[in-house]
């Protein structure tokens, strides 16, 4: 009698410890938060005694010019970023996709840069971008070249931010691709070699039309992650020069923090989640759509291979 | 892949190859490079491949926990020294909570299967979504307000253990869902009880998973910055606090922010050497496998 309780309470005792957890400290936050945004609270005051403002943090917001901007930079960081890691991430899966010596030796190189803390990552730049010790400059200098305001000019500081995030995050797209084609039917590579397919059609005809749902998901993930970015920004340039490199999560930070704003932080987090579970449910539900596709044209090459 | 045999490639191949390595890890080299180097020799106007390395870095960004008084330190700034501590029993704490927490109910979610995995993944993938700087306003507030953990390492712990929870549990779950049922079943055969099975019988079983989880928990909480800034105070600050801390517009001693930075690196470098098969299967698990 006693043993079959315990059996049939030992799902919930295992479950309990991380159900708590969740709830206390992610859940409630965000539920937390989404009340705060209607508020007008600074940062001495307790929850309870800031004033209710309705959706005025929300209004007030749309109509601020620096927000839509830091919108707008985020939204071009995300694309650019992710399309320059797709385009070349892929484009080496598919390089080096063959039998080499000591390719997992490279592949333990390739992940060093993302292991590392992006606050690492944002000095490391910091330091080759530097105006007079940088590398960049110096290698410029030395070739009696005009060196380039890495950092103080709103254009290529947006552009050294992207080249930093994109030497840390390709190599995660590379690998996952690399995953991707090393478990695809060599039946259908073989079918298709036979008839005499060139590199170029076999690349485009099969290899990525088969990866094409690990693609989606790599795509998804990184892109997720590329609107979290804010270390590496926030090392390199603290959003300026200007608001040329302000992305909304250091934006968010900085109205929190500096200038003690709770309630429009929280409003601009709520646009941020929002633009986020878009994007996320889109790709979700494109994935969806696109395994099956993928399943059925898996389905035909092995089909024709046989 | 039975055979061994490798193909010949033509040299630009390999060409190519070098200059991905030198790209990839150029940048680390730099940094370590220049942690060893004096401000004189980092300012001069040589490109500096040869100088005479020195730990004068090291020294003064350990000051108060070597052995020894090193000579080169005039002045002992203490400040690096416990945040390292901090950092250190932070990530540790962190990583094994969330493990024994994670494990367990994900353990429970494959075999007593109350919600289907597309469930769980679903869950996982909002999770990760949630950006950190989305956390930070409720975070402060509920710490500090309501809880009053802030300032302390306890609550520093909690919200990484909620943040990395739902990636270990999913992670987790791809590894449970491989060991054999029988095995199980013929321990319970013998008398073991829920809890011995499941600490006995699957967590042996499912090491390689746990390793891969406790690094991905391990690098989230030691190289996490923005809440941590937030939540902590004097005492409790962790190394990317304390290095954001001494970055300044102008005149940065660039050789002991290298020098702490290379701290901060080594272990997340040290874990990719040890494990990077681990590693890759944790990040190809959730994705490839979908």
């Amino acid at each position: 009698m006693q043993t079959a309780n315990v059996n049939r309470l030992t799902p919930y005792l295992f479950l309990a410890p991380a159900a708590a957890v969740l709830a206390i400290a992610l859940l409630y936050p965000i539920g937390y938060m989404i009340y705060a945004s209607f508020l007008d609270w600074n940062p001495s005051q307790r929850i309870g005694e800031a004033e209710f403002v309705g959706l005025r943090n929300y209004i007030n917001l749309l109509g601020d010019e620096s927000f839509r901007e830091s919108f707008a930079v985020t939204l071009k960081f995300a694309a650019i970023v992710v399309s320059l890691e797709m385009f070349v991430g892929v484009g080496l899966a598919l390089l080096l996709d063959r039998n080499i010596r000591g390719m997992s030796l490279l592949r333990t190189l390739f992940i060093l840069p993302m292991m590392i803390a992006p606050i690492v990552v944002g000095l490391m730049w910091r330091y080759m971008y530097h105006p007079t010790v940088g590398i960049f400059n110096r290698t410029l200098k030395n070739l009696g070249l005009e060196p380039i305001p890495w950092l103080s000019d709103g254009d290529w500081a947006f552009a050294s931010v992207i080249i930093a995030d994109v030497w840390q995050w390709t190599p995660f797209i590379f690998i996952l691709s690399l995953a991707a084609l090393q478990s695809l039917p060599q039946s259908a590579l073989e079918a298709a070699r036979i008839d005499g397919a060139t590199g170029w059609q076999q690349i485009w005809y099969i290899k990525l039309p088969l990866m094409m749902p690990v693609l989606v998901v790599t795509c998804l993930l990184r892109l997720i992650d590329a609107f979290k970015v804010l270390e590496v920004i926030l090392v390199l340039t603290n959003g300026g020069p200007g608001l040329s490199t302000e992305i909304l999560s250091l934006r968010i930070s900085r109205t929190a923090s500096e200038f003690r704003e709770l309630g429009v932080a929280a409003a601009m987090s709520n646009y941020l989640l929002i633009l986020l579970l878009v994007l996320t449910l889109g790709m979700f539900l494109y994935n969806k759509f696109a395994e099956t596709r993928a399943l059925r044209l898996r389905a035909e090459a092995e089909g024709a291979a046989s | 892949m039975s055979a061994k045999t490798y193909q010949k490639q033509n040299p630009a191949f390999y060409a190519l190859l070098v200059a991905l390595i030198v790209m990839s890890i150029g940048p680390i080299l730099m940094m370590l490079m220049t942690s060893f180097k004096l401000n004189v020799d980092i300012m001069s106007d040589t490109v500096g491949l040869i100088f005479v390395p020195t730990l004068n870095n090291y020294e003064a960004a350990l000051c108060d926990m070597l052995w020894y008084e090193p000579e080169s330190v005039d002045y002992c700034d203490p400040t690096f020294g416990r945040a390292l501590i901090n950092s250190l029993i932070i990530a540790l704490v962190s990583t094994a909570l969330t493990l024994v927490i994670g494990c367990m109910a994900a353990y429970a979610l494959v075999r007593f299967r109350f919600m289907g995995r597309d469930t769980v993944s679903l869950t996982t993938l909002m999770m990760r979504m949630v950006p950190p700087a989305v956390l930070l306003v409720p975070v402060f507030g509920i710490w500090t307000f309501q809880f009053e953990i802030d300032g302390t390492r306890l609550g520093i712990i909690l919200i990484y253990v909620a943040m990395n929870l739902p990636f270990v549990i999913w992670i987790l779950q791809s590894f449970i869902v491989q060991v054999p049922i029988q095995l199980e079943e013929a321990a319970r055969i013998d008398g073991a009880g829920p809890f011995q099975v499941f600490f006995l019988v699957v967590l042996p079983v499912i090491k390689p998973g746990l390793a891969a989880a406790s690094i991905f928990t391990f690098r989230i909480a030691w190289n996490e910055f923005l809440l941590a800034n937030a939540l902590a105070d004097r005492n409790s600050r962790t190394v990317p606090v304390t290095i954001v801390n001494s970055l300044t517009e102008y005149d940065i001693d660039w050789g002991v922010i290298m020098a702490t930075g290379m701290l901060l690196a080594i272990p997340p470098i040290i874990f990719t050497f040890v494990a990077s098969r681990q590693i890759i299967t944790g990040m190809t698990a959730g994705a490839v496998k979908g």
